[in-house]
């Protein structure tokens, strides 16, 4: 007698699996990505010190946990904030995978503020900076909103496409526009480190809190609340999850496109003023660091739940210190650490049929 | 030839060598996408083609070894996206993408030791008595060998798609996954085969990039190559012969772009850099408007038998 595996259709979500799942992965990733870190530094005993060193120590060791702690605050930070407003559009079946661009551009768009008001000081000018960031990245994100309701054009490949030309303006103005007038001809802006009205401060000294921390937690809590109890929350849920349903319910697909893309443009702007203003503290040409397509993994690995996001957000930022750490004291290369985030995304969505099917065994 | 101090003699097979890459890997997609499936991964498989076709022809000095390698490297980079999207039943884009990154990653990591170091020069193929045709000779009759397995690659893939059984059977798997799947015909075996193609495409594309377009090793250099491939096939709307003409278009504003900025026209590097992106965005809105919207009717949709 044969034992057949076979997939059966679960007629509702599994709510255990949907919990269990990113535990499964985020353990097969840690095996995988040890075997993986195990050939690269030849010797398998240090398989496991790299795997501790990326996931363990950077928390809880003493000699990296003063510098490490508060860096996870500071890269979670952006990380959620773009991931929750990815969620969003994820949710109504809108993909938006160009907030690395509405993230540039809502930093461009909040330093020019700051730079144009140097050398004053005011209470109010880092308001505005983030004003002008959320406006940047909303416009940045409304371009593939717009081009879809009004020319039915993929936003899949318009987003992306935008964040190529909004690297090349990240280029044109650090060398150009934006460039420090007294950094003797080097590309790049000023550094808002020497602009108090301008910078970014933690607020709690050492804690890695910054404004930006701030409301991705704020963020948080709004999504949670516009996804339980919130009208617009439920429209978008019923465009992605049957948009048919949604049309015959008279809800608008135009409306809906144009909110997700512009909230999700509008917090992964206001994501970029906060990293510039603050950690990188300066427009250079690479001051973006990708954070917008890890938002994407974060947002899937969140399974498009705030709170979920907000977890994934702050495993994620670990692995990038823990990297880090890993590459500073065992001298593995930084892509190993893409490729391990990678693996991560890839063992969730294997994991994910778990929720929706059930396992039978079926004898022939 | 000269046209505002650009020869057309050098400007044509400037064109054609670097349209081939996008053309290579559109072409495959265009095949995935006939069979119901949307794999966002281009990007990633060809990066691995590039790095890994790479290290093989700098390892062997044979760049035809590299080529090879490099379809078979992003052949099995699919069948990750294949086991997942088709027995695993996950969502394609979020799969696509995880695809992308995983090959930048990868080919990063395995490609650092190769920086900087100079490929072997493909030879080129004289075809006999064409190439020795004034003008045209040079420009369209002296190209490497992959120049011209590309576009009997779309030759080949319209004439299955258009005039044969397997073409009608792909297209129906494509079109209406219930109804083909009630035929008899093997939809997630289909696809598996189409999405194995279009990885090798994608991979043979990206080994044209490191081995004859730059030819060189470095972090990243597709440069989106894999995703104006996927904008091709939206263009092409699904059609090989357009995939072809789309990719020679593209081409041509890309090495136009550049001799503008080798001559020195005073406009700004930058905005001469993202021309190509911003074309693909007008020419995507152009297709929305003009043209006919004939996407596959199952493209993207998870398919199991038991629904």
């Amino acid at each position: 007698m044969i034992a057949m595996l076979r997939l059966e259709k679960r007629r509702n979500v599994s709510r255990a699996w949907a919990v269990t799942t990113p535990l499964i992965a985020v353990f097969l990733t840690m095996l995988f990505g040890g075997i993986m870190f195990g050939l690269l530094l030849d010797e398998f005993a240090s398989a496991f010190s790299a795997i501790k060193l990326i996931f363990w120590d950077p928390l809880f060791d003493e000699s990296f946990a003063s510098y490490a702690r508060p860096q996870l605050l500071v890269k979670a930070g952006p990380i959620i904030l773009i991931a929750i407003g990815l969620s969003i559009g994820f949710k109504a079946g809108i993909w938006n995978i160009g907030a690395e661009g509405q993230y540039i551009l809502g930093a461009i768009f909040g330093a020019s503020v700051a730079l144009s008001f140097y050398p004053q000081e005011s209470i109010f000018i880092f308001p505005i900076m983030v004003l002008a960031g959320a406006v940047g990245g909303f416009i940045w994100g409304l371009i593939p909103a717009l081009l879809k309701v009004y020319f039915k054009t993929n936003e899949i490949l318009v987003s992306l496409m935008l964040v190529y030309v909004a690297e090349n303006i990240l280029a044109s103005v650090s060398q150009g526009l934006l460039r420090n007038p007294d950094g003797m001809g080097f590309p790049g802006s000023r550094n808002f480190k020497d602009y108090p009205s301008a910078f970014n401060e933690e607020i709690i000294i050492n804690s890695g809190m910054h404004w930006g921390v701030i409301t991705a937690f704020i963020s948080v809590i709004l999504a949670y609340f516009l996804f339980l109890k919130h009208q617009k929350g439920y429209e978008i849920r019923i465009s992605g999850e049957a948009p048919k349903a949604a049309y015959f319910a008279g809800i608008n697909p135009s409306k809906t496109i144009i909110f997700c893309l512009g909230t999700s443009g509008l917090l992964a702007g206001m994501a970029g003023l906060f990293e510039v203003a603050g950690p990188a503290g300066q427009i250079t040409i690479s001051f973006n660091s990708g954070y917008g397509f890890t938002a994407i993994i974060v947002a899937f690995l969140g399974r498009l739940n705030p709170i979920g996001i907000l977890l994934a957000g702050l495993l994620m930022a670990l692995t990038y210190i823990g990297g880090e750490i890993a590459q500073l004291m065992l001298g593995l290369p930084g892509a190993s650490i893409q490729l391990l985030q990678g693996m991560l995304l890839f063992f969730l969505l294997a994991t994910d049929i778990f929720t929706n099917y059930r396992l039978k065994f079926r004898s022939l | 030839m000269v046209v505002f101090g650009i020869d057309l003699v050098l400007l044509i097979p400037a064109l054609m060598i670097s349209a081939t890459p996008v053309l290579l890997a559109a072409i495959g997609e265009a095949i995935v996408e006939k069979s119901g499936v949307l794999n966002l991964g281009v990007e990633g498989m060809m990066i691995i083609g590039a790095v890994i076709g790479f290290i093989i022809a700098v390892n062997t000095q044979i760049p035809i070894y590299g080529f090879l390698c490099a379809a078979i490297a992003g052949a099995l980079l699919s069948i990750i996206f294949a086991v997942l999207t088709q027995f695993m039943m996950s969502n394609q884009v979020a799969t696509g993408l995880g695809l992308t990154m995983v090959g930048l990653g990868l080919s990063a990591l395995i490609g650092k030791p190769y920086e900087g170091i100079k490929s072997p020069t493909l030879t080129k193929f004289e075809i006999p008595f064409l190439s020795d045709i004034p003008i045209l000779g040079p420009m369209f009759f002296s190209h490497d060998a992959i120049v011209y397995l590309s576009i009997l690659v779309v030759a080949v893939v319209a004439l299955i798609v258009n005039k044969t059984r397997w073409g009608l059977v792909l297209r129906a798997v494509g079109e209406n996954q219930e109804a083909a799947h009630a035929l008899g015909y093997k939809v997630v075996r289909i696809r598996f085969i189409a999405i194995m193609f279009g990885g090798a495409m994608a991979g043979l594309g990206g080994a044209y990039i490191s081995l004859a377009r730059v030819p060189q090793w470095t972090e990243g250099m597709t440069a989106g190559a894999g995703w104006i491939a996927l904008a091709l096939v939206v263009f092409a709307s699904w059609k090989p012969w357009r995939v072809l003409i789309g990719a020679y278009l593209f081409g041509g504003i890309t090495v136009l772009q550049l001799n503008l900025q080798a001559i020195g026209v005073a406009i700004p590097v930058e905005i001469l850099s993202m021309s190509p992106y911003l074309v693909t965005i007008v020419v995507l809105v152009g297709i929305s408007l003009f043209g006919h919207h004939t996407a596959p009717g199952s493209l993207a949709r998870p398919f199991h038998a038991s629904q």
